[in-house]
């Protein structure tokens, strides 16, 4: 196997297997893998951001949100010959970092980001398969496009195969 | 007038610098004063980076360390962050306790005495940003989380990241004298945060 491909912070790319994917320390970021198993092209969407239109009157960069980095990736995906009903998704992160009050801005941010990309994706009938989101842990996430495994590494846990 | 934070000019880096010099040497005195030990703080450096860059200057991503997170709010608005590794953290608290208790990692008791004193250096960076601007800042309860500094940066880099794709931060390292403790302070405040303050000081904006 190669060397995974790296995707940072509110980026994303596409590839196809036997490349594997890798974004690392996902916090309250989510992280959507989006795969078609018949041309094993896939991509991995490193999301800082639910909601873009709050911000339509600057230059956005359409990688940070969910509203614009997964209809873009998808679109992507499609002119690189995914088929309209073959791709399905696979997310994590989310997570709430630190134990903030009750009602605090900062501890709902991995909750929306969570909720934001599952309704981007239903609006794209685009089926999640497997989740691992939200609680209190960094992520890093790996892709498999040769066989579409999503496999999640944390500090504390072992590593788990979605 | 900035609206970004990569738009910033040397003179207003400059400024950014010295307020970071005020602020973390009254924490590092404080830092001092808890250790009673002498503290060597760094020269601050501004830092203006894209967000990976960021999380890559901490010692990487996945680099296990221990935060404390503190938000100010009032006048102005941002956020510190206090981090350092694990043995330096437990190395910390030993002094302070007066022993070493054999345990591996980080004890519940231990963990709470880190986040007190990341509140206790937070709280003096602010108020002497305070005393110098004359702004009225409020600061939240300390917060604390032991992860991947990736996972832990992820707070301040949405809260602050929002627009444009750079952060601006002010770093400073402190170096415990006689035990070699190292550990790491961020300050990051909003943009018009760092108007008001820069108006409050008489720079041309």
């Amino acid at each position: 196997m190669s060397q995974a491909i790296v995707i940072g912070i509110s980026d994303y790319k596409l590839a196809k297997g036997p490349e594997v994917l890798v974004t690392y320390a996902l916090g309250s970021c989510v992280g959507v893998c989006l795969y078609d198993k018949v041309t094993k092209l896939g991509g991995l969407s490193h999301i800082m951001l639910p909601d873009s239109t709050n911000f339509s009157n600057k230059d956005i960069n359409r990688k940070k949100f969910a509203d614009t980095a997964i209809v873009d990736l998808v679109d992507e995906m499609k002119r690189a010959g995914c088929g309209n009903n073959r791709i399905v998704a696979k997310i994590a992160g989310g997570a709430q970092m630190f134990e903030v009050q009750p009602g605090s801005k900062l501890g709902a941010i991995g909750e929306r980001n969570i909720l934001c990309v599952k309704q981007v994706l239903s609006q794209l009938r685009i089926p999640i398969l497997a989740e691992d989101t939200g609680l209190n842990f960094g992520r890093t996430q790996y892709f498999d496009l040769a066989t579409g495994v999503m496999k999640i590494q944390s500090l504390n846990r072992r590593i788990e195969e979605f | 007038m900035f609206e970004n934070y990569d738009e910033l000019n040397e003179m207003q880096i400059d400024m950014l610098r010295e307020i970071g010099n005020i602020g973390a040497g009254n924490a590092a005195t404080a830092l001092a004063t808890i250790l009673d030990e002498k503290v060597d703080m760094s020269v601050p450096s501004v830092r203006i980076t894209g967000f990976d860059e960021a999380v890559a200057n901490l010692g990487g991503a996945e680099t296990m360390t221990v935060a404390v997170l503190v938000n100010f709010s009032g006048d102005a608005h941002g956020m510190i962050m206090f981090l350092l590794n694990v043995e330096d953290a437990k190395s910390i608290m030993d002094i302070l306790v007066g022993e070493d208790d054999g345990e591996e990692g980080l004890s519940e008791m231990k963990i709470s005495g880190i986040k007190e004193i990341g509140n206790i250096l937070a709280s003096s960076y602010v108020n002497a940003i305070s005393a110098l601007t004359g702004l009225t800042i409020e600061v939240s309860v300390p917060y604390v989380a032991i992860d991947m500094v990736g996972a832990l940066m992820s707070v301040p880099i949405i809260e602050f990241g929002a627009i444009g794709d750079k952060l601006m931060f002010i770093e400073e390292n402190f170096l415990g004298e006689t035990n070699d403790l190292k550990s790491n302070m961020i300050m990051f405040a909003e943009i018009n945060t760092l108007k008001t303050i820069m108006q409050k000081l008489g720079l041309e904006i």
